[in-house]
């Protein structure tokens, strides 16, 4: 376990390191470094094989989406249409989930790495250019992006007749000017042909069939792309063997919030648990001045909340998703027992209801209602028919039952993953999300807050 | 408010030909317009329109929807403290509140002197390194209230010229791609097959 002053946010450890090995180097952005240390050679295998051959292998590694749906990207590769051409490749670098950060460290030390899994994937699914988005408020990102693109391009990596080959794809790289929203993968299209970044309505707008311009595009995620050299330099058996069959290989997560030694960490996929991460000794080591776990949001700020319960649920979703909330993105935020619930959900809260883009009603009007109930109850003027009307605006937007997590002291068993929802994208469930979680499993703190309403008699007239 | 230089024009082109579609490069423009005035310009957007084949209202329309746009001219350093979860858990109100009085403006607001403008942003990625904040979107990590009046000094003093850009410069490297590099892009309705590539036959 050891930091580095270049790298601020990222430990490393005793364990695989498929994304982050170059991380050690403070100059690991640069196409020297990374040439010296196995760069492009993923590449030079791929062009080496055929485009189905690349495919195969990217299918048989199971490898997960790590934008927060977890759909395998070989799968989502052979979604496309046959016979419709063009299909463009669109890198989804606009990591604004709350709590989340791993594609920025990945895009600020190991560029190289991001555009040598966009050419495998173009390569692999017969995409003819790429379009690599980066989210606005990155300058960092955005530089070294830049730099390594042109380096490349210079290079001979990327462009014309990539390293000799037949093999030509552009990689263009664009930036947004911060919207939340546009990390959906819809309105990161939209985005990208110069709109406002409202999503699309699905069906029949699902990318891979009617993405950019109206043709079959792949959104891929940043850490999902960087996966792809390490997994065509050592295969997919080698990929597999990480991790379980049903989640293999590594993933990067950030803890933040109430714990000693917050951090972004690659932990090993599908066995690690909760647990391991807030408690042990090459995580996080532990809950600040040792105090009391309260509660943990498992997935980025939209997942519904754990408490110290589902501490033994481990990386998978197959098991996080039944116990009533999701993986997400790869982001656990820590609240110690001296948390201020109400509070917490408000931060959450306020954020999905800024960033709604007031396309679907729901969420335009629900997560502000909710936004201005939370705050009149943490301001300490609100009443328990508030507690009510939260619940009722969120069926508003999430009909029917609400995922949940189970609770022996409440006496609530789990309601699973996902819900039901009246929004074209999650940006509303979202709002929703911490304010259930909140109020299903820490009711007492909001009706200590509130004033109960006295019914008055009406006995006769006042007069 | 002022068009575009010529010089951004140039730079604009080059821009708007890395796209299938000339529109999908307002964003980029709209940047480079900030970049140049600090904020974005009625005239910049009639430009942008020109330039990509868009009304100004539909400039307008997309440079709205995004935080990062300005249409009135903000400090040389707008300062966004972190407000969201992991920033909150570890004391950004409290942050925020001495930021307020410390430069004794209001979130939202600029300093007299023209200097700093200060805003309360959403999640800005760097949760661990709590509570975090961004100057032209450079980072401040674990700030304090210490560090934030060291930071002010700073800005003052023109100390951080090197590293931090005037507002509206975020990248200062550009993506530039030599003639005979280029594949070229294409728009999609004169693109009938698949890329001469795809033939089923490995590249190399």
């Amino acid at each position: 376990m050891t930091s580095y002053p270049h790298a601020p946010g990222f430990i490393a450890g005793d364990r695989p390191q498929i994304v982050t090995s170059r991380f050690q180097y403070d100059d690991s952005f640069t196409l020297e470094r990374y040439l010296a240390t196995g760069g492009y050679q993923g590449l030079k295998k791929a062009l080496g094989r055929t485009p189905t051959d690349v495919h195969d292998e990217v299918k048989n590694a199971t490898v997960l989406g790590r934008g927060g749906a977890g759909f395998p990207a070989g799968t989502k590769w052979g979604l496309t249409p046959q016979g419709k051409w063009p299909r463009y490749l669109v890198v989804n670098g606009d990591e604004s989930e709350p709590g989340t950060y791993k594609d920025r460290l990945l895009m600020e030390r190991d560029p190289h790495q991001l555009i040598e899994g966009c050419l495998i994937a173009c390569y692999a699914a017969g995409l003819s250019q790429c379009f690599l988005y980066i989210r606005g408020e990155m300058a960092v990102a955005q530089e070294r992006v830049a730099t390594a693109l042109n380096e490349a391009y210079a290079a001979g990596y990327v462009g014309k007749n990539i390293m000799g080959s037949r093999f030509s794809v552009d990689i263009v790289l664009h930036w947004g000017a911060g919207a939340y929203v546009v990390g959906e993968e819809t309105a990161l299209i939209e985005s990208l042909e110069g709109n406002r970044g409202m999503p699309r309505l699905k069906p029949p707008y699902f990318p891979a069939a009617i993405g950019l311009y109206g043709q079959p595009t792949i959104v891929n995620n940043v850490e999902t792309l960087a996966n792809l050299p390490w997994l065509l330099v050592n295969g997919a058996e080698a990929y597999t063997a990480i991790g379980t069959k049903t989640s293999p290989g590594t993933r990067m997560v950030a803890v933040s919030g109430h714990v000693k030694r917050p951090g972004v960490y690659e932990i090993i996929n599908g066995t690690t648990t909760f647990r391991d991460l807030l408690y042990g000794d090459e995580f996080c080591q532990g809950i600040r001045n040792d105090n009391q776990l309260k509660a943990f949001v498992p997935g980025g700020g939209s997942a519904p909340w754990f408490t110290p319960e589902q501490l033994d649920l481990p990386f998978e979703a197959s098991q996080v998703g039944p116990a009533g909330s999701m993986l997400g993105s790869g982001a656990v935020m820590v609240m110690d027992h001296t948390t201020d619930i109400p509070r917490a959900a408000l931060t959450l809260t306020r954020f999905y209801a800024h960033e709604s883009c007031g396309k679907c009603t729901p969420c335009r009007e629900g997560g502000t209602w909710l936004e201005r109930i939370l705050s009149r109850i943490v301001d300490g003027k609100g009443t328990d028919a508030d507690l009510d009307q939260l619940l009722e605006v969120g069926e508003s937007i999430c009909p029917g039952a609400f995922p949940h997590a189970s609770s022996s002291e409440l006496g609530l068993s789990a309601v699973p993953f996902p819900y039901r929802m009246n929004t074209i994208c999650f940006v509303g469930p979202s709002a929703y999300a911490p304010v259930h979680s909140a109020l299903t499993l820490f009711r007492s703190e909001f009706e200590a807050r509130v004033t109960k309403r006295t019914r008055i008699p009406v006995s006769g007239s006042v007069s | 408010m002022a068009r575009l230089t010529e010089e951004n024009v140039r730079l604009a082109r080059e821009i708007i030909a890395r796209y299938p579609r000339s529109r999908s490069a307002t964003i980029p423009l709209l940047h480079l317009a900030q970049q140049q005035d600090g904020y974005v310009s009625n005239d910049a957007m009639v430009h942008i329109g020109e330039l990509v084949g868009a009304t100004s209202a539909e400039v307008f329309g997309t440079a709205s929807f995004y935080e990062m746009f300005k249409f009135e001219p903000v400090g040389k350093y707008l300062v966004n403290i972190c407000g969201t979860m992991s920033c909150a858990l570890l004391g950004a109100d409290e942050l925020i509140h001495h930021a307020e009085h410390a430069l004794d403006v209001k979130l939202g607001g600029t300093t007299d002197d023209g200097l700093i403008t200060l805003e309360r942003a959403e999640c800005q990625a760097a949760c661990t390194e709590a509570p975090c904040l961004q100057v032209n979107y450079r980072y401040r990590f674990r700030v304090t209230n210490e560090s934030f009046d060291q930071l002010v000094d700073d800005l003052r003093a023109g100390r951080l010229d090197g590293e931090i850009p005037p507002h509206g410069t975020v990248a200062r490297v550009r993506q530039r791609v030599a003639a005979d590099r280029v594949v070229g892009a294409v728009a999609p309705a004169d693109v009938a097959d698949g890329p001469s590539w795809f033939d089923g036959k490995a590249a190399l």
